[in-house]
């Protein structure tokens, strides 16, 4: 106990790099799911012969997959804190079903002449969809967060109830009848980036969005390197930002081009942006504030939590809010873009989200898990999804497989944790493994960590 | 049993490497059969690697290095294996199953069945091999009664039942007395030398120098994964002191640090009248209108044994995180004040360092900066938005592994890579950190080793200098009379004496920690 010397630090290297999503474990095992994700690109552009990474495959994966996403940031809330919701499907269609109808109420009562006034109202009414949207999310959520914090019913019996129950109120409302809704809802789920003269053969909105995009990412960096400083804070060595900025920039790039280049009237979706922004406003929530350290806090051991002074209920209960008014907003983006809500509205979406979830690294256990690592464990399923359809697989098929790989991703992380992180490659060069690394109290000696601590655990720009 | 008794074990040369560490270097241990062997170390030396390569956990083919049980060389490939040579492990952390009776548990993998082995379960055959062997450990209880509504000091028995069961020749006992009283430790002492006439041979490791020095026939040091000495107790000049001496490579001067009272102000936080219901039966009282005080500058220690109520008392004050009906009156600079939740308690200044770290203390799956500001992240975050200061917290941080002399590299890592007496300094940190005007330290030191100890001791007597109110709550006597400056005794909910350190010894505050009888208050 008298040697309280830290090992020497040392400095660069491959730790720098994959620091860049993160520094922590979470951080790296993210990294792992990222490379999943880049693999499973790669291998669909070859066995389609380039189709997936066609400019008007790479809107569509994203208009037909913002929903799922949007679900899941608020499960990987949920599921950090250490609950389930099952019920977000139903939550989603009872919601569809009751902004739907007001707002057929308030259109009809509204005219409109000219076609500016269409315009105005179309804008004014999407609004006030995603408003009424909201509002009954957070009414429905307040339902189970008050069964799950306050009553202390398990979410998973709390929102299976709600499954049932608002799948009903949903048939009740809607007297089990599709509806169709006003087209000029179709902006938030289908629309795209205005473009303005003068025009180009390429969306100049997406263009710009994308020079600010960029900007954004080195700003960031720099930002964060003259805080550094500031604070004295042991540094990356100036490459690693380097190849950070740079590599982050010729992603945007890629992706910029892909969005801007496709059939004349497209660019990047709209609902895109939504998810976009709700990305990084959750990124901030739950890697940068108090909200955030809770959540994760009791997930990780609530009795610890509530000796330290977290109101483990007012988290509970903000979690499980939270998660139905993003159903909600789900939801919305959805009709909006299939233009008609029915009885059978967000089936199965529960199990999307859930899946997402897992593969994006997740612990069925509570603690552990972000809104990036889940957002990128939806996208392989929905790249795997897309790519397979692009390959005419058959949709049994696609279960099957899309099943496999859930259960593969998550058997892989469990692996991982065992072993304490020991490559694949070693795992078979030694079966049977030893399991030391679970109790074994070691400390690396050659970590140089304190650079990645100094800086913030997310890749999001500090407000 | 003669010195010259012949070893039932020898484990020459053993060599452990874990990725980047080595945990064993050349260890070698000689166990004589029919001994109480005793292995001490302070944490992290190795004591525990040491003992999961005898009974097969690391398995044969993982380490360098030779084991010789009974005359011959064994290779064990898991648990199982060594079980059917005879050698037994109880870890520290009891593997009882709650939800499962005393005989269930006993026979857990191990079911004696119908049919030569192949049937169904005989239950009646293990009805009357678990009374037999309750007995051979000096328990009564009704083999049915479920794990989870015997006490710890029972369980442990239990442990030793199952293990008898397995016909042990050679029994490990990991830290066995660590989370019993003394009147269970003392059973569960007299348990061991019961074996040992009857000729098992035991394995213990511990902390607890003084039961060490009371049953073990000899004594293997480990020091940083080597083997420093083995010591005949038989052969006399065996103390603590000169374990210690071989234990941390030095001889602790001042185990614990000197204090002479003069850093004590006047009373600011007073207790009256304090009255705590157990939450699941109201009937039940846990603490009996107890009062007591805490000086400016301070260190009260309270003395109980286990069940007593003092972690009950503690925690009712602390937000009520303990107790229905609570009842009795707290002041603060003399003014009343009333502590619903643990917000408040953290508001008025009160902190509270549990007894379980683990379960209590800590998120184990946090990092060391994340465990530190995590009790008051409202000192390093905006009031407006909430937002945290990374950089803050990760200066603090490191400012506490400084000042506390946390042992890790950095303050990324995780706490669960920590060692016991890091991980405690670290919650240490986490309650320093929230600025307490009153810290309650509930078993601060248990399953540490003995330098951690005195770091910790040392960190206390700082925090009283600086002006603070610390109540230390433990069961190790010398620790209190060491630390504290004035001591209350509680038995059964109720406190039964108050003194001053200097005038106390173990067996007064003994007295009054196992009778009723409240003397006359010396002051």
């Amino acid at each position: 106990m008298t040697n309280t010397n830290a090992p020497a630090q040392r400095s660069g290297g491959l730790r720098d790099l994959s620091k860049m999503f993160g520094g922590s474990t979470s951080g790296l095992r993210q990294f792992g799911i990222l490379g999943a994700l880049v693999l499973i690109i790669v291998i669909f552009q070859i066995l389609t012969g380039g189709k997936t990474l066609d400019p008007g495959n790479v809107i569509n994966i994203v208009r037909a997959n913002a929903y799922v996403l949007i679900l899941a940031i608020g499960m990987v809330m949920v599921i950090v804190a250490g609950h389930i919701d099952l019920s977000v499907g139903s939550v989603a269609a009872f919601s569809n079903i009751v902004t739907v109808m007001l707002l057929k109420s308030v259109d009809s009562a509204w005219q409109v002449s000219d076609d500016g006034g269409a315009v105005t109202k179309g804008i004014l009414m999407s609004l006030l969809a995603i408003g009424i949207a909201v509002a009954i999310g957070a009414l429905v959520g307040a339902w189970h967060g008050f069964w799950v914090a306050y009553v202390g019913v398990p979410a998973f019996i709390v929102t299976l109830a709600g499954m049932l129950i608002f799948r009903g109120a949903n048939q009740f409302v809607g007297r089990s009848t599709p509806q169709t809704v006003p087209d000029y809802l179709g902006y938030i789920g289908g629309g795209y980036i205005p473009d303005f003269p003068p025009y180009f053969p390429f969306s100049n909105g997406t263009v710009i969005l994308g020079l600010i995009a960029a900007a954004a990412v080195i700003w960031n960096e720099l930002r964060m390197r003259r805080r550094q400083r500031e604070m004295g804070a042991v540094m990356a060595p100036g490459w690693v930002s380097a190849v950070k900025v740079v590599l982050l920039v010729l992603v945007i790039a890629l992706a910029t081009y892909l969005f801007a280049t496709g059939r004349p009237g497209t660019s990047f979706p709209i609902p895109g942006i939504i998810l976009v922004l709700l990305v990084l406003a959750y990124s901030f929530i739950t890697n940068n504030t108090v909200t955030g350290r809770h959540i994760y806090a009791v997930g990780g051991n609530w009795h610890a939590a509530e000796l330290s002074g977290v109101n483990i209920k007012r988290t509970n209960f903000f979690v499980m809010m939270n998660m139905s008014v993003l159903a909600s907003l789900a939801g919305i983006v959805f009709v909006s873009r299939s233009l008609a809500t029915g009885p059978g509205d967000g089936t199965g979406w529960e199990l999307d989200a859930i899946a997402a979830v897992f593969i994006g690294g997740a612990a069925v256990s509570g603690g552990i898990g972000t809104v990036i690592g889940s957002i990128i464990g939806g996208l392989v399923i929905a790249v795997l999804n897309n790519g397979l359809q692009l390959m005419s697989v058959s949709s049994d098929q696609v279960q099957i497989i899309k099943g496999l790989v859930l259960l593969v991703a998550v058997a892989l992380d469990v692996l991982s944790k065992r072993t304490g992180g020991r490559s694949l490659l070693a795992r078979f060069r030694r079966p049977g493994g030893d399991f030391a690394a679970l109790d074994r109290p070691d400390v690396p000696p050659a970590e140089n960590s304190a650079e990645a601590s100094s800086r913030p655990k997310s890749t999001v720009p500090n407000p | 049993m003669p010195p010259s008794a012949p070893a039932i074990l020898e484990m020459r040369g053993i060599t452990k490497r874990f990725p980047g560490v080595i945990a064993l270097d050349n260890v070698n241990l000689t166990v004589r059969a029919g001994e109480i062997h005793a292995i001490c170390g302070e944490n992290g030396a190795g004591k525990s690697t040491l003992m999961k390569v005898l009974s097969g956990v690391y398995p044969h083919g993982t380490y360098e290095g030779d084991i010789v049980y009974n005359g011959e060389t064994v290779e064990f490939s898991g648990i199982k294996q060594s079980e059917a040579a005879g050698i037994v492990i109880i870890h520290q952390e009891l593997a009882l199953i709650p939800e499962l009776s005393i005989m269930e548990n006993i026979f857990l993998g191990n079911e004696p069945r119908r049919r030569g082995g192949r049937g169904a379960i005989d239950w009646r055959a293990a009805h009357q091999t678990a009374v037999e062997l309750l007995a051979r450990v000096g328990l009564t209880d009704d083999p049915d009664t479920k794990i989870k509504s015997i006490g710890v000091g029972k369980q442990q028995l239990v442990e030793i039942a199952k293990a008898l069961n397995k016909n042990v020749k050679l029994l490990i006992l990991d830290e066995p007395t660590a989370a019993l009283n003394e009147s269970d430790s003392r059973h569960l002492l007299d348990l061991l030398r019961g074996l040992r006439s009857r000729g098992i041979t035991s394995i213990m490791i511990s902390h607890k120098l003084n039961e060490i020095e009371a049953i073990a026939d000899s004594i293997t040091i480990i020091r940083d994964g080597h083997t420093i000495e083995t010591l005949d107790v038989a052969a006399g000049g065996v103390d603590e002191d000169r374990i210690i001496r071989g234990m941390v490579g030095r001889t602790l001067e001042n185990r614990f640090p000197a204090h002479d009272g003069s850093s004590i102000g006047e009373v600011f936080f007073e207790v009256r009248d304090w009255t705590v219901r157990h939450p699941l039966d109201p009937e039940r009282l846990v603490a009996k209108s107890s009062s007591f005080t805490v000086r400016r500058g301070e260190v009260v220690g309270f003395a109980g044994l286990m069940g007593a109520g003092r972690t009950e008392l503690a925690m009712s004050i602390f937000g009520q995180s303990y107790g229905t009906k609570i009842a009795g009156k707290v002041f603060l600079d003399g003014q009343e004040i009333t502590i619903n939740n643990v917000e408040d308690a953290i508001q008025h200044g009160i902190a509270y360092v549990s007894e379980d770290r683990k379960a209590l203390g800590l998120n184990l799956l946090d990092d060391i900066k994340t465990s530190i500001v995590s009790a008051k992240l409202s000192k390093i975050s905006t009031k407006r938005t909430g937002s945290i200061n990374a950089y803050k917290e990760h200066a603090v941080a490191d400012e506490y592994r400084k000042s506390l002399r946390i042992k890790t590299p950095t303050v990324d890592e995780g706490v669960s890579k920590l060692s016991g007496g890091n991980q405690q300094k670290v919650v240490l940190a986490k309650w320093m950190f929230t600025d307490p005007r009153l810290l309650i330290l509930d078993e601060p030191t248990r399953g540490i080793d003995v330098g951690a100890k005195t770091e910790i001791y040392q960190i206390i007597r700082r925090l009283a200098e600086s002006g603070a109110g610390v109540i230390l709550i433990s069961s190790e006597l010398p620790e209190l009379l060491g630390v504290a400056d004035r001591i209350y005794t509680i038995f059964e909910g109720r406190i039964t004496d108050e003194l001053p350190a200097s005038v106390a010894d173990p067996e007064t505050l003994m007295k009054s920690m196992t009778s009723n009888r409240r003397k006359e208050v010396v002051s």
